[in-house]
């Protein structure tokens, strides 16, 4: 049934509808998203998104600084998982200039990059046992990830917008106390895995909260373009890393984990079978790292790529990002266009949530990870 | 000391609202440093030592906030909902006793007096959501009446179990027919009734939904409805909200320690009962506590099935089992 | 539930690597792109009539939709409108491209093929003025609502 149908059959049956504003300030919808919610009674007949309350035009940013000038505003897109939009950037750039990337380099992105998702779905993980009514996790998850971000700091000099990545290369080489600590991080987090597993995964109440509610199909996905965790929650085990693989990632041995049932405890294991991935990868890539430059000589302060459209695409934490510029061979980008995996994602919450009670379409709403900036931009 | 009636009434009764308005401090810097160890930090530390004047700068602030009330608002609900929320709890409180001697007014039908004023909470809230005419608060007060109409079902055949058991409705005489050695608290009496321990646990549980704490904390469930009944109330007519709140807790743990842990009396027999009767009330209360941070939240029909499809059961399977036991033995 | 490798080690089977083109057989001819240059596989170039076919194809072909761009030309006095599609299953990349005069810039909507269009059109055309005929619902989506300025146009002014 669609919203309209399901509003008149409720009026016809007697019921009044009432229309309750979700956000924008609102403890659940994190960041500043508003949902209008059309509902009889606690059921959701209707669900609209209404989004533009962070909206900071990076787009046109874009237009008005040069290449290099543009990199921190990469960071501030999606500022939970920042190491991987710069990354696409800058490797989008480097691929329209032709510019190589060293080995030592295209290892040290991909050891960040890890790092950075990691962090960013231990807040998933903290935030969306928040809105579950479960506060405890939150500061556990905290309590690991700052571990992760003592390390980033050490080597990038910021602990959440990172802007560590240059046309060529990194910006900063990383020395042995970070692989060290790197090293040691990653029995550590299996430890903590294991003990999330057994505390929060296998608690009852939140088994009845996740298992069955929300259900997105593959088709749903496929129609509305969504993609990471929610469309390999649903069965499809798309993942960017290994379907357009850039970077080191083709060398290293990695799972996908996808899981058929498509409910929000598919996208929970999901999520938490990603942080294990990542911790595989991570010790791979510390013992294959190999010594040498950590950029590239010779690229020009002030870069003119060629004039012609290129786009590069990463596997986010929340999903797949695209980036495509256009240069008309000038110093400052012609066009800049982010593809940002929680737009996509959040435009199927309006068939998702259809019917559903209050409660569940929160635990929908958290189980697709949606960071708001990341949806403005 | 024998002091005329009406002046050791209402030395009592000062003496209670004292006791609670301590209480309902205090708890809340149990609560906040309890949550705060469970969470691996530390709580309040900076006002006072171990930041034990937290509750009075809170309270002179709540004090000092400007007392909000929406024009769209029904005035004399609006205003009369926090009273309504408070008073019932004080009421229970007076027959409460918290030793041989330690109580206001030791009524036989104790325990009835408790019930009725219990169940005025659940009006009170009801009355904060409609006057508040929030769309938030009204599906929080629609949510608190379906569940606390649920859970005092259960409560009270729980209830009427011990009655069977004890015959009497005076709280003072059901302490007084627990006395002796541990064995002899009503929790551990299976020779009259086989399941008591699950009765106690039954007790428990439609304590927390009553009193709306977590893992039953639907209707002011923050990350969803943002406060629920109690969105609009600010300053003080939010604190008197709280301070019933944990008022509420605090009868319903004395009541727990009452009619199953043998109230005041004392498995030593050394300390003076007054003591052992807060002791085990305040193992309760930290027991509460100590579920609301550990688990998340259960869905709202999750909830009510619960109560209707699993405690109703279990309740009325008690309490035919009490009452064949007690004919036949 | 459970945790598959993937079927190639490496990925998906580069279409470089095939024998004959994948989508030779579609009525709108798409040609290979060198995609280590450009990022993507495959792209072709139509009219904005042909916009719903071509989209029609990719949805039958089992591609979704990565993204809607538009990109102002003043010197050529036109504005492009490029559409990205992905494979799920092999992950290759198509770009659909289309151009547009500059004062009139109108495209039908394929938000009836690709539900997800509807945001990508919607932001397309708040920041360019790009009418899409036959979208439900052309309000501002990241603009204030009563927007009635195009910022990502060339002749905006930031001032």
């Amino acid at each position: 049934m669609t919203p309209a149908e399901a509003i008149e059959a409720a009026r016809r049956a007697g019921n009044e509808t009432f229309i309750l504003n979700l956000g924008p300030q609102h403890p659940a919808t994190h960041g500043v998203l508003r949902i209008k919610l059309t509902m009889d009674g606690e059921y959701i007949l209707r669900a609209e998104p209404v989004a533009g309350y962070i909206h900071r035009m990076h787009e046109k940013m874009g237009e008005n600084r040069t290449w290099a000038q543009y990199l921190p505003n990469t960071s501030r897109i999606d500022y939970l998982s920042a190491m991987t939009y710069t990354h696409a950037y800058v490797a989008a750039v480097e691929r329209a200039a032709g510019i190589e990337v060293p080995r030592r380099a295209e290892f040290i992105r991909v050891i960040t990059s890890e790092l950075n998702r990691i962090s960013s779905h231990l807040v998933w993980f903290g935030a969306f046992l928040l809105d579950l009514g479960g506060f405890t996790p939150l500061l556990y998850a905290f309590d690991d990830r700052e571990k992760i971000l003592d390390m980033l700091e050490a080597i990038t000099g910021s602990r959440l917008t990172y802007c560590y990545y240059r046309f060529g290369g990194v910006y900063n080489d990383v020395d042995d106390a970070f692989l060290g600590a790197a090293r040691d991080f990653v029995p550590y987090m299996r430890e903590r895995l294991k003990m999330y597993e057994t505390l929060v995964t296998e608690n009852l109440i939140l088994r009845k909260r996740l298992e069955g509610i929300g259900p997105i199909s593959k088709k749903m996905c496929h129609k509305y373009g969504a993609t990471g965790p929610v469309m390999r929650g649903s069965g499809i085990a798309y993942d960017v890393r290994r379907m357009e693989p850039y970077s080191v990632y083709p060398e290293l041995e990695f799972d996908i984990p996808h899981y058929p049932e498509g409910d929000c405890m598919a996208r929970y294991r999901v999520r938490m079978e990603e942080m294990a991935q990542s911790l595989r990868i991570i010790e791979q890539a510390v013992a294959m790292i190999p010594a040498g430059p950590f950029q590239t000589p010779g690229v020009p302060k002030s870069l003119k790529p060629p004039a012609g459209d290129y786009c590069f695409a990463v596997e986010a934490a929340r999903g797949r990002l695209m980036v495509r510029i256009v240069s008309d061979g000038k110093e400052m980008p012609y066009r800049v266009r982010w593809r940002t995996p929680s737009f996509c994602n959040i435009t199927l919450f309006e068939e998702a949530s259809r019917g559903m009670m209050l409660a569940d379409a929160l635990a929908l709403l958290g189980s697709l990870d949606l960071v708001i900036p990341d949806i403005d931009r | 000391m024998n002091l005329p009636e009406p002046i050791r009434l209402v030395a009592f009764l000062v003496g209670l609202m004292a006791f609670v308005g301590f209480n309902a401090a205090y708890l809340v810097w149990a609560e906040r440093k309890g949550s705060g160890r469970f969470q691996r930090r530390l709580g309040p530390t900076e006002v006072g030592f171990a930041g034990l004047l937290q509750p009075i700068a809170d309270s002179i602030k709540l004090l000092t906030k400007q007392l909000l009330v929406p024009p769209t608002v029904d005035g004399l609900l609006f205003r009369a909902a926090p009273l309504l929320v408070i008073i019932p709890a004080m009421v229970s409180l007076a027959v409460i006793p918290f030793s041989e001697n330690l109580v206001a007014r030791d009524l036989h039908l104790g325990l009835l007096v408790v019930f009725s004023f219990g169940s005025i909470h659940v009006l009170a809230v009801m009355l904060a959501g409609w006057a508040s005419r929030n769309k938030y608060a009204i599906i929080s007060a629609a949510r608190v009446v379906s569940q606390n109409v649920a859970y005092e079902i259960p409560m009270l055949l729980v209830v009427i179990t011990i009655l069977m058991t004890t015959n009497t409705t005076s709280l003072s005489e059901i302490v007084q027919k627990q006395a002796g050695p541990f064995w002899h608290w009503n929790i551990f009496r299976l020779d009259q009734n086989p399941l008591a321990p699950v009765t106690f646990l039954v007790f428990y549980i439609c304590m927390l939904a009553e009193t709306n704490r977590a893992p039953f904390d639907m209707a002011e469930a923050e990350s969803e409805l943002v406060a629920g009944a109690i969105t609009e109330y600010s300053g003080m007519g939010f604190g008197v909200f709280f301070i019933g709140e944990y008022a509420n807790v605090l009868v319903g743990c004395a009541l727990a320690t009452l009619l199953f842990l043998g109230g005041w009396q004392s498995p030593i027999g050394v300390l003076p009962g007054a003591f052992w009767f807060l002791l085990k009330m305040y193992v309760l209360i930290f027991a509460v506590m100590w579920v609301r941070w550990t688990f998340p939240r259960t869905q709202f029909y999750t909830l009510l099935n619960l109560s209707w499809k699993v405690l109703i059961p279990i309740s009325l399977g008690t309490l035919v089992l009490t009452a064949i036991t007690l004919k036949l033995f | 539930m459970d945790i598959n490798k993937p079927n190639a080690s490496q990925g998906v089977v580069s279409p470089s690597l095939l024998a004959e083109h994948p989508l030779a057989h579609l009525v709108i001819p798409f040609e290979k792109v060198d995609y280590a240059r450009r990022g993507v596989h495959f792209e072709a170039r139509v009219e904005p009539a042909q916009v719903v076919l071509a989209a029609a194809l990719m949805e039958q072909e089992g591609f979704a939709l990565d993204a809607v761009t538009g990109v102002d030309w003043p010197q050529d006095n036109q504005m492009e409108i490029v559409y990205d599609f992905f494979h799920p299953m092999m992950g290759w990349r198509t770009a659909v491209r289309t151009r547009v005069r500059r004062d009139l810039p109108e495209v039908p909507s394929i938000e009836h093929i690709y539900p997800g269009a509807n945001w990508h059109e919607r932001e397309a055309w708040e920041f360019f003025g790009i009418h899409f005929s036959g979208h439900p619902q052309l309000t501002p989506l990241l603009l204030p609502d009563d927007a009635d300025y195009h910022p990502l146009r060339k002749d905006f002014a930031v001032a």
